[in-house]
Parts: structure tokens; C-alpha cells; sequence
């Protein structure tokens, strides 16, 4: 006789659906296990029931898609899977019990988690973002009732304070301080703006926070609301995160069903509604007053601060402005007890970073490491070194307010102080690791190009200043730096520096500024010998065929795109140095290594 | 009030003061660009930055208010080199056609640059470049000489209401237009031609007329209509070039598109001068007298023969309210009749 559903063993997979997860196919994944279970159905019946999970990200995104295979208390984790591997799975794991060894989880997804510490990824990666009652089950909304009913605002402030918590978004100015200016400041209303216009370039922690596990942010606004004294909350994200915003839509539509957002909350007189901002695509619009001034309907402009948005804020009332990981942190801070939290970390670091790990890592993906972890640790050990084993040069901390650190200064602990006394800054947590092919001329000029392009025009440094910056370094990877320009370069950087507006043209600067400290070298050689060091700067490079070891096969000559290489066959070739558009295709192809680029 | 000490000199101002007001008030400059003394601060060209005693960093004194005990230093070899680098940087986007430009003698920018001595610039690159002309019939809109100081946009959405102009695009690309960039299709109050700084916006009708330096000044009140706006005629040889008025007036240097623009009637060769009396089908020319006496005898002559009713009055908005109280009483109390109006209620 059948065996009815409900006595049946339950399986879960459980697929990984962050943008990353999407993107390498996740919901088709879940699409393929749930064919292939029902293809086996018709012929035989299964002894156990198959439920899906979608999780957020778990981190690893570099063997997306990862797929757990929960068999009561055994989880078996695949990496890379695609969807015609579903059925292979279902038949020989689920079904004959057998993993399917191939596609298993290799070490280095043990070695990449062996020095992190997840509080806040702990449950981005395990829960269902699209399911409140999920975040429920592992704890939330705890934080929030238990201060409903023993704790007064002020007393939240003080825990805040006394966790030592500092905020996320990069500058690492002291949360609690932030709520105890705002909570005084006069004003009927106040408000709480959650900042999630995560713009660095190769930066996606607030974006799989959301993705992962949205109720915790809302949940961290209600503490932050109440502690303040703020009804409404604003959810500022950027309209490029299509994931994050449907998910954090559903989150707010669930808690407004289940009676966590509105009025009287959990039988208290606290009330809290949030709604969500898109941002257009302007990266100055993660500067806090321009982010104010977008909100209002204006054109994201940033302002002279004082006063400040705890004094005068979203339509002129006290306002307080946290990132997406600050807040993601508080009701954890609640829960477990600001001492627990100022437990993780250095002295005035306090608690765990999240990473955006990226470059030429062998580990690229999102990483959670307590502060004071060294950036060596971080490289080696979670991030398992350079891809093909080339030389590690620089990691990019900060984006394009930071700045690079060279390979002597790996033993930095990752805290705000240490690191910013190398010229970077900790930042929102994007880390861009840079090796040998790398020229750091070309990387300061990367990020100023970014900077130039999103400066918001309002001041002279910041609009024209970054400009010209961008210029010069243009023509020094081009061969054209002229004598006194890395001294030009100099002044113009400390000027941009003092006299700009707001953050972003304050800190615009800084690439140049920490290439300029550590990779001088790399400067003069562009300027004064026209020769790229990392060669990677193409107007740069001179290619030429090495007569004796060519072999005239004629390669080189088919793959040439210009028609600069000339030669019979079987003798050797030559490069037209004046039609040759340095495209290194010969290069490439050349199986003799009889191409010479210098 | 509040005590603060500018360069050493304590000064008290009221509660509210900005530290640029405070200076501008006791004769210490501080140089400036976008700031305008009737409009919100900008703060972005950067030239009014100062040292504060206690703040790590310069501050724009057109933003930070007065405080008791301030120490403020408006000058010093560090903001002279500032201020150097963020005028050397305008003027490498800047076409510096002087010798061309309408506003030349009477240019912020220029004034500044004459100032500190900038003759080389350590600074080239790209320069913005338009090509399309406004084709609107009042302001030449020179956008290569803007050097987005934003008074225009303020002014127009500050002062007019209007907000025909914003920032649009972003950094070096950033420019001052209409929506979608069309041709400017405002009122026209050229009240941003007023706020410019530099030669990006002018009156088209300004062309090659006559530099400031070449003109004499005529205050005057406009006749346009019963607000009585002072004007200020720029005057060259006996023609009148260009229409501004003066910050200290009632109008407080604002005007409208009549006043500032609405001046080549002056000197048209169609403009009346005398009365004229329609004689034969003929109009000749007559004196007011006669044209009075003229006009007297004709209302007199259809009152009497047609009644009172058979007249009406329609009066004008380019009168005085005085001219207007008077014109109602002559129509009913002279005349005999109700039928008065005027033209505003059309």
C-alpha cells in the first residue's frame, strides 16, 4: 500500500537565489529538480517527499550555483550545478542514495569559511528571504519585542553605544553617538533612512544582505525607530538591484500582514511603516544629503553639512541615515547583548565586517571576517590566493574613496585606524585584488574615471578637478606624461581634497594618492621611459617577432587583425611596428612564445 | 547678537548672520562666485572657504553660520593657493574670449582672475563645447562660459517661481537647461541674465552695443505698468543699449521681461511722439491742446446727443493706481456713467 505524503522522510534542496545564485541559473536549477522528480513519479514511487528551499547568498559565488542536498541530519553540498545535472542528483543522491561525487564541494569551500565569522551571513544562505515566518523560526523579530517591553529608548541607545558598534557605509562614525544626536535634537517628527545605494565598483554586501535576509534590516529600522523616536522609515536602494528590491517588497507586504509593521505594534503604542525609495543610478546619491535631497524629489545634490541630518534632515527633521549593514547588525547587537558583540574584534573595531571579495582571487564572493583579522588571512586563506598563481600586488580596499595596499602591508589587521593609516580606508567592504598583470597607473585611472563621471557637478574641485586628473593620468598610460606631472598630480590631489563639497570629491583623490605612495615606481617609468611595467598599458607596448625562434608558421599572420605581420613560410615573420595596433593577438596565438612584448 | 573675531577684528552680528554676511558687513572681502546675497547659499565654487579655529578642515563661510566665539580666518597662504587652484581649474573649461565677450570689464570671473594674477594655467584639457545656438527671442545662453555657479537655477525657482532651468547630467558633463534641452520657453524676466556671474547669459538684443565701461548710467522708473520698478538705462551716446536695475530699489534689482527687454520702442523711428488727429482719413500730427480740446468736444457731443450710456471707459494696467481711481471718477462723475473697465480683467 502507498505510503501517504505525510509519513514520508522530507528532503530539502536548498538553492542558492542571490543575484549571483540567479545569474548562474538558480531558479532553473530548482525548476530541473522539481522535472526531474516528477519525471521519476510516474514510474516509481519515491519514498520521501522533495521540498525546495531558496536561499540567499552563501557567499561562495565563484561555484555558483550551490545547491544543499538537507537529508534529515546529513546536508551534501554541490557546487556549480547546472540544470541538466539535476537529474543526475535526484537519481543517484535522492533516490539510490548516493552523492554524486563529482560535483561535490571540494576544500577550498572549507578553507574559504575557516577564518570567517558569520553573524550577519549566518542566516543569508540558510533561511528563505521570501518568507517571514523563516526569519521568524531562527530568532527575529525577538530583538524588537524584547524592547517593546523592557527597554526605553534610552536604554537602547546606551546598549548601542556600549557594543561599540560604527557604521558600515565607510566613514565608521559610532552608530549609538548617531542615535543619541538624533534623539535629542528637536523636531515633531523623525525619521530613519536605511542607505542601500551600494554603488563601488565590485561592491555587493548590502545588496545579498537584502537579497539573503531583508526582515533583518526592517527589523534593525524598528530598533533604530524606536530608539530615535522615528514613525517612518525610508528604505533608499538603488533601482539597479531588481532581486533586492522585489524581495524587500514582499518583506514589507508580509510584515505588514503578520502585524510586524504598522500601528500599535506587538501591543506596545510603538508604531513603524517603511517604504522604499529607488535610486536612479547616481552614486553621489549614497552621500547622505544629496541621498536627502533625492528622496525629496530633488536632483541628488549633496550640501554643506552643518547641520547635519541629525539635526536637519529628510524634509528639514532630525534624521537618522544607517547603511544596510549597520542595521542588519542591530537586532543581533539586541539579542545577544552588547557585550557578546564588542567581544568580536579590536578595541575600537568592534564586531564582524562583511567583505565583497573580487579580482584576481582564486575565492571571489562575499565573506564575513571579524575585525582585526589580517588582510593577509583574508587573501590567502578564505580568498586561496591569485589565480594562476601570478604575483599578488595590491588589494583595493574602499573603492574609489580607498585606496591600494601593497603586498609588505598584508599583515594590516583589518580595523578602521590600521587602515586607514595606509592611505585606504576600510569603506563599505569592496576588495579588489590586483597581481602582477595589473598597472596601477591604469587602476587610479579606473577609478577616476568613475569618480569624474559620477561627480554630481556641483563644485568646481570635485567637477573640473577630477577631470583633469583623469587627463593626465590618460596621458601618462598613453606615453605622453610629461616631467613635473606626478608632482602636478600631487598638488592637484591635496587641493581636490580640502577644497571639495562633500565625500565623494574629498576622497576622489585617494587612488592616486596610495598608487602614488606605494607604486611611484610604476609612475616614473611611464613618464620617463614610456615602459608599463605590468604591461598592460597598450599604447605602451612594443610587440616584435623573435627572429630566431619563430618558425614561419604563419599564424601570427592569420590572426593579426591589422595586416601588420609579414613573412613567408617557414620563415620567420615581422611585425610592421607602424600598422601594429598593439591588439596582442600574435601574442596570444603564438605557440613558440616568438612574440616579444616589452 | 553674535560676538566673532574675523581676522582678528571681534565683530558682532545678529543671530543668523552667515560668517560671509558678518565679513561683508564690516568690509572684509572674501571672494565669491555662486554666492548671491538674495539667494539660498550654494556653496560650490569653493572660494569662500576660511579657517575656523577648531574645525579640521576649510568651511565655505556662505553656509556656516556665525557662532559666539568664532575665530574665523578669511585669508592665509593655504586658501590663497585654494582658492588659485579652484580659478585656474575654471578657467582651463572656460573659453576666455575676453576680448570678445559682452561682459568683459564687468565679469566676476575676470575680476578674480585679474585679482590672482593668473596668467599661465597649470591646468588644460577638455572644454565643453556647444554647438546649438537658443534660438529664444531675449537670452543668449553662451553655456561654454556657465561656469555652474547655479544663481540662475535659484533665481528662477527661488525669486520667479518659475523653475524653467536645472543641473541636468553629472560631472564634467554637468549643464544648466531647460527640460530635455529644448530652447529656452519661459516668461523671460531675464532675472537670470541678472544673477550671471559671467558672460554665459546675456540679452541678445545686448550684442556688440557697448561694454560697461563705455555706458552712463540713468535711474529711471519704468512705465510699463503701476509697480513703478526702478530702472537703470545704460545709456550710450544718446541710445539706450541694455536695461538693469539696481539691488537697493523697491524692486529690489528684480524685473520683468517688459522692463528689462521691452526697450526698443526708445528709439524706434514708428514711436509716437506727438498726438495725432485723424483729419480726411489723414492722421496729422496736432498739439495736446488741440488733441485735448479735440477729444473734450467729441465726448461732449455724443453725451448730449446719444446720453451718457452711449460711452464707455476702458482704462489701463500700465497706470498708476492713483491714474486709475481718477479715470473711474471722471467716467462716472464727468461723464455720467458706469461703464467703466480695465484692461487686467481681460
Amino acid at each position: 500500500m502507498a505510503q501517504s505524503d505525510e509519513t514520508k522522510k522530507k528532503v530539502v534542496v536548498r538553492v542558492c537565489i542571490g543575484t549571483g545564485g540567479l545569474a548562474a541559473g538558480g531558479k532553473e536549477v530548482i525548476e530541473a529538480f522539481k522535472k526531474a522528480i516528477s519525471d521519476f513519479c510516474v514510474d516509481i514511487e519515491l519514498d520521501f517527499t522533495c521540498h525546495y528551499q531558496k536561499v540567499g547568498c552563501r557567499g561562495f559565488c565563484a561555484r555558483d550555483v550551490l545547491v544543499d542536498v538537507v537529508d534529515g541530519d546529513t546536508s551534501v553540498t554541490y557546487q556549480g550545478i547546472k540544470p541538466d545535472i539535476a537529474k543526475r542528483i535526484v537519481q543517484e543522491h535522492l533516490i539510490n542514495g548516493q552523492p554524486v561525487k563529482e560535483w561535490l564541494i571540494d576544500d577550498s569551500y572549507y578553507s574559504f569559511h575557516s577564518k570567517q565569522m558569520k553573524v550577519l551571513l549566518k542566516d543569508c544562505g540558510t533561511i528563505d528571504p521570501e518568507d517571514i515566518q523563516a526569519y521568524s523560526k531562527v530568532g527575529g523579530y525577538t530583538g524588537i519585542r524584547k524592547i517593546l517591553s523592557t527597554m526605553t529608548p534610552e536604554d537602547v541607545i546606551a546598549e548601542i553605544k556600549a557594543s561599540g558598534i560604527r557604521g558600515r557605509g565607510g566613514a565608521g562614525f559610532p552608530t549609538g553617538v548617531k542615535w543619541e544626536a538624533c534623539r535629542k535634537a528637536q523636531g515633531d517628527v523623525k525619521y530613519i533612512v536605511c542607505n542601500a545605494d551600494e554603488g563601488d565598483p565590485g561592491a555587493f554586501m548590502d545588496r545579498s544582505i537584502i537579497e539573503g535576509n531583508p526582515h533583518s534590516v526592517i527589523e534593525g529600522m524598528m530598533i533604530a525607530a524606536y530608539a530615535i523616536g522615528a514613525g517612518l522609515g525610508y528604505v533608499y536602494i538603488r533601482a539597479e538591484y531588481p532581486a533586492a528590491v522585489e524581495r524587500l517588497k514582499l518583506a514589507i507586504a508580509q510584515a505588514h500582514e503578520t502585524g510586524h509593521l504598522g500601528k500599535g505594534l506587538f501591543g506596545s503604542d510603538f508604531s513603524f511603516d517603511l517604504r522604499i525609495k529607488l535610486g536612479a543610478g547616481a552614486f553621489v546619491c549614497g552621500e547622505e544629503t544629496a541621498l536627502i535631497a533625492s528622496i525629496e524629489g530633488e536632483r541628488g545634490m549633496p550640501r554643506a553639512k552643518p547641520p547635519f541630518p541629525v539635526h536637519r534632515g529628510l524634509w528639514g527633521r532630525p534624521t537618522v541615515i544607517n547603511n544596510v549593514e549597520t542595521l542588519s547588525n542591530i537586532p543581533y547587537i539586541i539579542r545577544n547583548g552588547a557585550s557578546w558583540y564588542s567581544s568580536i574584534g579590536t578595541d575600537k573595531s568592534k564586531g564582524t565586517k562583511v567583505f565583497a571579495l573580487t579580482g584576481k582571487i582564486r575565492n571571489t564572493g562575499l565573506i564575513e571576517v571579524p575585525m582585526g583579522i589580517r588582510l593577509g588571512e583574508i587573501i590567502y586563506d578564505i580568498g586561496g590566493g591569485i589565480i594562476g598563481d601570478k604575483k599578488f600586488k595590491a588589494v583595493q580596499l574602499g573603492g574609489p574613496s580607498g585606496g591600494c595596499i601593497p603586498d609588505h602591508l598584508l599583515d594590516t589587521p583589518v580595523t578602521y585606524e590600521d587602515i586607514v593609516r595606509t592611505g585606504a580606508i576600510v569603506g563599505s567592504g569592496g576588495m579588489v585584488v590586483l597581481d602582477e598583470t595589473d598597472c596601477m597607473v591604469n587602476i587610479a585611472k579606473f577609478f577616476l574615471e568613475f569618480t569624474q563621471a559620477e561627480s554630481c557637478g556641483k563644485c568646481v574641485p570635485c567637477r573640473i578637478g577630477t577631470k583633469r586628473l583623469l587627463e593626465i593620468l590618460d596621458r601618462i598610460t598613453r606615453g605622453l606624461g610629461k616631467e613635473g606631472d606626478i608632482e602636478l598630480l600631487e598638488a592637484l590631489c591635496s587641493d581636490i581634497k580640502v577644497a571639495s563639497l562633500c565625500g565623494l570629491g574629498q576622497t576622489a583623490p585617494n587612488p592616486v594618492l596610495s598608487t602614488l605612495k606605494y607604486f611611484r615606481h610604476e609612475y616614473e617609468a611611464h613618464i620617463k621611459d614610456k615602459k608599463c611595467p605590468a604591461k598592460a598599458c597598450k599604447d605602451l607596448l612594443i610587440y616584435s617577432i623573435l627572429e630566431d625562434i619563430c618558425k614561419g608558421c604563419g599564424v601570427c599572420k592569420r590572426a593579426c587583425p591589422a595586416g601588420a605581420i609579414s613573412g613567408d613560410k617557414k620563415k620567420p615573420h615581422k611585425i610592421n611596428a607602424d600598422l601594429c595596433i598593439r591588439c596582442g593577438a600574435c601574442f596570444d596565438v603564438c605557440k613558440f612564445n616568438s612574440v616579444n612584448r616589452e | 547678537m553674535i560676538k566673532l573675531m574675523i581676522d582678528g577684528k571681534t565683530l558682532s552680528v545678529p543671530d543668523g548672520t552667515t560668517v560671509l554676511d558678518a565679513a561683508r558687513r564690516f568690509h572684509i572681502n572674501i571672494p565669491t562666485l555662486c554666492h548671491h546675497p538674495k539667494l539660498t547659499p550654494f556653496g560650490g565654487c569653493r572660494l569662500c572657504l576660511v579657517e575656523i579655529k577648531g574645525i579640521p578642515r576649510p568651511v565655505t563661510s556662505c553656509t556656516t553660520p556665525a557662532a559666539e566665539g568664532m575665530e574665523v580666518t578669511t585669508t592665509s597662504p593655504n586658501l590663497e593657493s585654494l582658492r588659485k587652484t579652484v580659478l585656474e581649474l575654471i578657467l582651463s573649461d572656460h573659453p576666455n574670449d575676453c576680448m570678445i565677450c559682452e561682459r568683459a570689464g564687468d565679469c566676476t570671473l575676470q575680476e578674480l582672475a585679474y585679482f590672482y594674477g593668473i596668467r599661465k594655467n597649470r591646468f588644460s584639457g577638455e572644454r565643453r563645447t556647444y554647438s546649438k545656438r537658443d534660438g529664444n527671442p531675449f537670452i543668449e545662453r553662451d553655456m561654454e562660459k556657465c561656469i555652474l555657479c547655479g544663481r540662475c537655477v535659484k533665481v528662477c525657482d527661488e525669486v520667479e517661481g518659475v523653475a524653467a532651468i536645472d543641473f541636468a547630467y553629472r560631472g564634467f558633463k554637468s549643464k544648466i537647461c531647460p527640460p530635455y534641452e529644448k530652447d529656452l520657453n519661459c516668461e523671460f524676466c531675464g532675472q537670470c541674465v541678472a544673477v550671471c556671474p559671467t558672460g554665459a547669459l546675456t540679452g541678445k538684443a545686448w550684442k556688440q552695443r557697448g561694454r560697461q565701461k563705455d555706458v552712463r548710467e540713468v535711474d529711471t522708473t519704468c512705465a510699463y505698468c503701476g509697480c513703478g520698478c526702478s530702472l537703470t538705462l545704460h545709456v550710450q551716446g544718446n541710445e539706450v543699449i541694455r536695461v538693469t536695475s539696481r539691488e537697493d530699489t523697491l524692486n529690489e534689482g528684480w524685473l520683468c521681461v517688459k522692463g528689462r527687454f521691452g526697450y526698443n520702442f526708445i528709439n524706434s523711428p514708428e514711436r509716437l511722439k506727438k498726438p495725432l488727429i485723424r483729419k480726411d482719413g489723414k492722421l496729422e500730427e496736432a498739439s495736446w491742446e488741440t488733441a485735448l480740446d479735440y477729444v473734450a468736444g467729441r465726448l461732449k457731443d455724443v453725451r448730449d446727443k446719444y446720453g451718457p450710456n452711449a460711452i464707455a471707459g476702458l482704462s489701463s494696467a500700465r497706470c498708476t493706481n492713483e491714474e486709475n481711481y481718477l479715470f473711474q471718477k471722471f467716467i462716472r462723475g464727468v461723464i455720467g456713467t458706469n461703464n467703466v473697465d480695465h484692461c487686467a480683467r481681460y
